[in-house]
């Protein structure tokens, strides 16, 4: 249906613009199961999973635990002719903590240790009384924000696929064996990719406002 | 249902972090609390971006990346491009493989997209909305990779501490590259994507 601009708009609370082309949707109902696409330029809008919040929380917990392991465990050993040197995750980010190159020890800091606990924490602080039905916490909004603008900053993903290319090429220089953390790391990025598969952002927006269209479960 | 109208012709603003809709004008959503920005200067910080990573991206070509010492040979001093180099010397294909797209391929290739894309909105574009849209998700989802190098040398240089067996330092070109892809991938994030389409619509004068 094309609304004209001499026709009376529906109620913006029934209206969701594309965050990809701006396109105008009304009263968007998307089955369990089902994605919801924009008309025009094909962006998933909603994709709405059986007892989502209920799995959700129970892999951020898991993310949690590996998250601990990942950061107190040893990461890598390395062993060349008796001589031996282990590093954690911790202080791979710490060398550069010398002279010019101390922003970016605090960058791969925040990239590989801070956000992603922080991500976990504000998830479980937003959807924990979404999952018993209860309302909504105050910083609520800020939460979810700040989970959905940091995600392409925590590169664990990424970080565990530079380890990987690290073994590589000192593996002709020196016997290297892998520990906890880099098993615990590797498991916190399948964990991760479950999780994102589950999280579908606009409906979990629905939740937290209270003015929001219910036209969906 | 659905309107074949955007929220910019109905003198609407859709919130790109909710989706709700507000008059134009709002400061802020009313439902997410996500602040709205004109879309003129949304494109000057996407150059702005663009511009300080690319300017830190050429001195992280020619200083090293890495610094490598060990018992049998001098001190090694390895760029980029010839950790590249060395890993195809010892038959390690498939990392170098890795290591150049992530390091070398993918940030020429952002800078050539984002700017194509940039320019695309100022005259005729040659490429589809529904392309050039694609063309920017790529750029956004596979940006992020190439600080892989950066944690090889991170991992390496904390690994690697064994006195005068072998020991391994990260070069001046870390934090260079680092900085190169922490300003491309805001160019990326703070590109609008519906700038594409409301030229196509007519709507974006
Ligand atoms: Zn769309
Ligand atoms: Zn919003």
């Amino acid at each position: 249906m094309t609304v004209n601009q001499a026709e009376s708009l529906p109620s913006l609370d029934r209206l969701l613009a594309c965050p990809s082309c701006g396109l105008l949707h009304q009263d968007i109902v998307t089955p369990v199961g089902k994605r919801a696409r924009c008309q025009r330029c094909h962006r998933v809008l909603f994709f709405p999973r059986r007892r989502a919040l209920a799995r959700i929380s129970a892999l951020a917990l898991t993310e949690a635990i590996l998250m601990i392991a990942a950061v107190f465990f040893p990461f890598l050993t390395i062993n060349v002719g008796g001589h031996t040197h282990q590093s954690s995750i911790f202080e791979t980010a710490l060398s550069f903590s010398q002279g010019l190159m101390i922003p970016l020890a605090a960058l791969v800091l925040v990239m590989i240790i801070l956000l992603p606990p922080l991500r976990i924490a504000a998830l479980f602080y937003t959807i924990a009384p979404l999952k018993r039905n209860l309302p909504p916490r105050p910083r609520a909004r800020a939460a979810l924000r700040f989970v959905e603008a940091t995600e392409p900053w925590s590169m664990v993903e990424i970080y565990v696929v530079g380890a990987v290319v690290a073994l590589i090429k000192v593996a002709g220089i020196a016997a290297v064996s892998l520990g906890p953390a880099f098993w615990a790391f590797s498991a916190l990025v399948v964990v991760l990719t479950f999780k994102d598969n589950l999280m579908c952002y606009w409906t979990v927006w629905r939740l937290i406002d209270p003015q929001a269209p219910r036209s969906q479960a | 249902m659905n309107l074949p109208r955007t929220a910019q012709s109905l003198g609407l603003v859709g919130c790109r972090t909710c989706g709700r809709v507000s008059p134009a004008g709002t400061p802020a959503c009313p439902h997410c609390g996500s602040h709205f920005h004109s879309r003129d200067a949304e494109l000057q910080t996407v150059w702005a971006w663009l511009i300080a990573g690319f300017i830190c991206y050429i001195p992280a070509n020619l200083y090293p990346m890495l610094v490598t010492q060990t018992l049998t040979s001098a001190k090694a001093e390895n760029t980029i491009v010839n950790g590249v180099i060395e890993l195809l010397k010892h038959h390690e294909y498939a990392v170098a493989g890795i290591v150049f797209f992530a390091s070398v391929i993918v940030p020429i290739g952002k800078f050539l997209a984002i700017a194509f894309l940039g320019l695309s909105l100022q005259r005729h574009a040659t490429l589809s909305s529904h392309r050039r849209h694609k063309l920017l998700h790529i750029v956004e989802f596979i940006g992020r990779w190439s600080m892989i190098d950066v944690f090889v040398v991170a991992i390496l240089s904390s690994l690697v501490q064994l006195g005068a067996v072998a020991q391994i330092h990260p070069g001046p070109a870390a934090i260079l590259f680092a900085l190169s892809v922490v300003f491309t991938m805001r160019a990326a994030q703070c590109f609008d994507p519906r700038l594409i389409w409301e030229k196509d619509d007519g709507s974006l004068k």
